[in-house]
């Protein structure tokens, strides 16, 4: 078995060869290992890519706006991908980033889940019917168990998840009141002792 | 009274960095600290009447095993190199988590020996393999074996009976990552299962010289004295390998170099030396100058540096006894502010070194602290702006954007990676092939061309819109964003210049492994010593702290 350390370290060189910046190279390098850990085959779609790259041209989007239509060509997943990661900020006020055409888009989701720990916010990504909820790059939720080649996603939608909480009021307090079951009903003389301040903190 | 840090602009020159000198800081020191509470044992020692077969020695603690495995190979002169192009070694170490079952060491005794080609599983820590100093082997062998101790002259020349020529760990050829392992507060501080295999594999050298003598008589045979054995450490060969690290992991130096400075703060800064205190630091001063005068290399640049550190020592020494009051308030400031008067830069971190000697208090929490979590700082900043970025460059890189990368000397070099041993190496750019295919250690170079390329955007422009056009400079973006947040991240010179001295990276290293008596034997190599004089394992429990400095050599 691969280590982590060793599958950075080649997609790092490789990505450079490939005719990529060290800087990107970089990137790369830390998406390939995140995807290995989360079980997704980044190795083997980064493989693909660069063969594929040799003899076919993918569009470089360097600047995503709310909707990136196609062009002639694919975009690259690398470029495309760093570029929403270091564009995050300015994008978040849009809810909602759509993108069609992009080649190898497991290439592209890592960047996606960087982006989430950047902004401190889960962002869900479909990749035409495969849906991934990316939880501040702490973890990948996915309905896709295919763990093979994606060579392209026709239609990407990145939506931005507000911080709300996945229950009710009511179901909180139920849980809360339990909790308080934890709890030691105060008398006159441990309110005065329990925490050494007496009855009043006030000078 | 506040003593400010001293500045990264002078500390981070590699003039400076390969002066420095190991010190309580330092990882096998901290290691043996760590340790010397848990039990060791040999549990396995199945060697033939020559000394090669297998052997296991290990540490262990409530439900924690750490088990060294050693395999000693028969080598034929011609197939002995330290150098890493070679492909066998007398002797192949591992360290494997736990204990290893049969099957383990069936599987790793096929693997093992062949190093950088074989392949280590996640149970495996560390790897390394190490060569005979076959003339001491030899000696030690021929007189234990007639019944007397080998020659103290010549043990302390060579200081040793193996040199390790690569110690490898965190993921290398398939061996456990280090975040299944990071946890563990046994290994907080950096390097430290590494530290454990020399460890080990030096009571591992003892072991085998005295069964080869036994073997060899045995009526007559003797084992090797304790005392001697105390007295020698493990070698080690140092190549370029070492040098990149340094590069690769700022936010680590960072951590490694504060570390170290805040010691010497922290002990500039204390009002009151206690008697027993000042009385320890003069103590190991003194003791420790024989480990300077057994220090022997046949580099001219060594021993010029040596022999400075000499005459500086004794001047020093001099004043101490003649002049010098520890009575006096903040007495350690003093001696600080009068070495920088009085001393060359070898002396002064020799000093500072010693200044931690009597300072447990300060420098256990620091210890702590020398590991880095380097992923939390990966991502730019991109929201920041162009002239944020200026700011940072122009404060933190001042003596590097003087440089003129345009002169042929200043652009000399190149790093690249060899392809036959995937190992760094080194080049001049106008006489070699390959400059192409640099690698990006030419830090210096990036961040002068990145200043260059900041002034043709507008002050308020953000870093996403910069880098959108600018990919080539994405690496040293990054690094400037790390060193606003850790000032002794970079080296403060130019790694690709004419006059570069890569063995003052490699010594940087070394000194915060712990190594002693480093002989440069050339620009780009060097031999070290560790754990010479160090306690062997049955002794850890009751040690003396200061062994480094009370060693017979």
């Amino acid at each position: 078995m691969k280590s982590l350390s060793e599958i950075e370290t080649v997609s790092k060189r490789s990505t450079k060869a490939a005719g990529f910046s060290w800087g990107i190279a970089e990137e790369v390098g830390k998406n390939s290992r995140m995807l290995e850990t989360f079980g997704l085959s980044g190795i083997k779609n980064l493989n693909y890519y660069f063969h594929i790259r040799n003899n076919k041209k993918f569009e470089k989007l360097n600047l995503v706006s709310n909707e990136n239509k196609k062009t002639k060509l694919e975009f690259c997943p690398i470029i495309a991908g760093l570029s929403f990661l270091d564009q995050v900020r300015s994008l978040e006020s849009f809810k909602e980033i759509s993108f069609e055409n992009i080649g190898y888009p497991i290439l592209f989701l890592p960047f996606i889940s960087r982006a989430s720990e950047v902004i401190g916010k889960k962002l869900e990504l479909k990749i035409d019917n495969r849906i991934f909820l990316l939880n501040y790059n702490n973890s990948i939720y996915s309905n896709s168990l295919n763990n093979g080649i994606v060579s392209i996603g026709n239609i990407i939608k990145i939506t931005f998840q507000e911080n709300k909480d996945s229950f009710t009021e009511k179901e909180w307090n139920d849980l809360y009141k339990l909790s308080e079951n934890t709890f030691v009903e105060e008398t006159d003389s441990l309110k005065q002792a329990g925490a050494g301040a007496g009855l009043t903190d006030n000078d | 009274m506040n003593v400010e840090l001293r500045d990264p602009n002078i500390i981070m020159k590699l003039s400076r960095l390969g002066s420095f000198h190991q010190s309580k800081l330092s990882f096998l020191r901290s290691f043996l600290k760590e340790f010397k509470d848990w039990e060791y044992k040999k549990d396995l020692f199945n060697l033939d009447e020559f000394g090669y077969g297998e052997a296991i020695y290990s540490f262990k603690k409530n439900n924690r095993v750490y088990s060294l495995i050693c395999f000693a190979n028969k080598l034929n002169e011609n197939e002995r190199s330290d150098r890493v192009i070679a492909t066998k070694w007398d002797a192949a170490f591992t360290l494997h988590d736990g204990v290893p079952t049969k099957k383990d060491i069936e599987r790793l005794k096929n693997e093992v020996p062949k190093q950088e080609i074989g392949r280590l599983s996640y149970k495996e820590l560390t790897l390394s393999r190490a060569n005979k100093s076959v003339r001491v082997f030899n000696h030690v062998v021929e007189s234990l074996s007639k019944g007397i101790q080998p020659d103290i002259n010549l043990l302390s020349k060579v200081g040793y009976l193996y040199r390790t020529t690569a110690v490898y760990g965190s993921g290398k050829f398939g061996l456990a990552d280090r975040f299944r392992i990071k946890n563990r507060k046994e290994i907080y501080g950096p390097f430290r299962l590494e530290m454990m295999l020399v460890y080990l594999v030096r009571q591992f050298t003892f072991d085998q010289v005295n069964h080869v003598a036994k073997n060899k008589n045995p009526q007559k045979a003797v084992n090797l004295d304790p005392e001697i054995c105390k007295n020698l450490g493990i070698g080690n060969s140092t190549g370029l390998g070492m040098a990149p690290f340094i590069v690769n992991h700022p936010t680590l130096l960072n951590n490694w170099v504060y570390a170290r400075e805040m010691a010497l703060k922290n002990i500039r800064e204390i009002k009151n030396i206690k008697a027993a205190h000042y009385d320890l630091f003069k103590s190991c001063l003194k003791k420790s100058i024989k480990n300077i005068t057994s220090w022997n290399t046949e580099s001219e640049y060594q021993q010029k540096k040596i022999k400075s550190l000499l005459k500086d020592l004794n001047i020093f020494i001099g004043f101490l006894e003649k002049e010098f009051d520890f009575s006096k308030k903040y007495a350690f400031n003093e001696i600080y502010l009068w070495l920088e008067k009085n001393s060359e830069v070898e002396c002064i971190e020799y000093v500072v070194s010693m200044m931690m000697e009597p300072y447990d208090d300060i420098i256990a929490p620091l210890i702590n602290k020398m590991s880095s979590e380097e992923e939390k700082y990966f991502n730019i900043p991109t929201d920041r702006t162009v002239s944020q970025l200026r700011v940072i460059l122009e404060d933190r890189y001042s003596k590097i954007l003087n440089i003129d990368f345009s002169k042929k000397e200043n652009n000399q070099n190149f790093w690249f990676i060899s392809k036959n041993k995937e190992e760094p190496r080194l080049a001049d750019r106008f006489e070699e092939n390959g400059s192409d295919l640099e690698q990006p250690l030419a830090i210096a170079r990036d961040i002068k061309k990145l200043y260059e390329t900041l002034s043709l955007y507008k002050n308020s422009s953000t870093i996403d819109k910069f880098l959108a056009k600018n990919s080539d400079l994405r690496h040293v973006v990054r690094r400037a964003f790390i060193i606003e947040k850790f000032p002794y991240s970079e080296i403060q010179d130019n790694t690709i210049g004419k006059s570069i001295m890569p063995i003052d990276m490699l010594r940087l290293k070394l000194s915060f492994f712990g190594a002693l008596k480093f002989d440069p034997r050339s620009d780009k190599w060097l031999r070290i010593c560790m754990f010479q004089g160090a306690p062997l394992p049955e002794q850890l429990k009751n040690y003396d702290d200061h062994w480094v400095y009370n060693s017979l050599n």
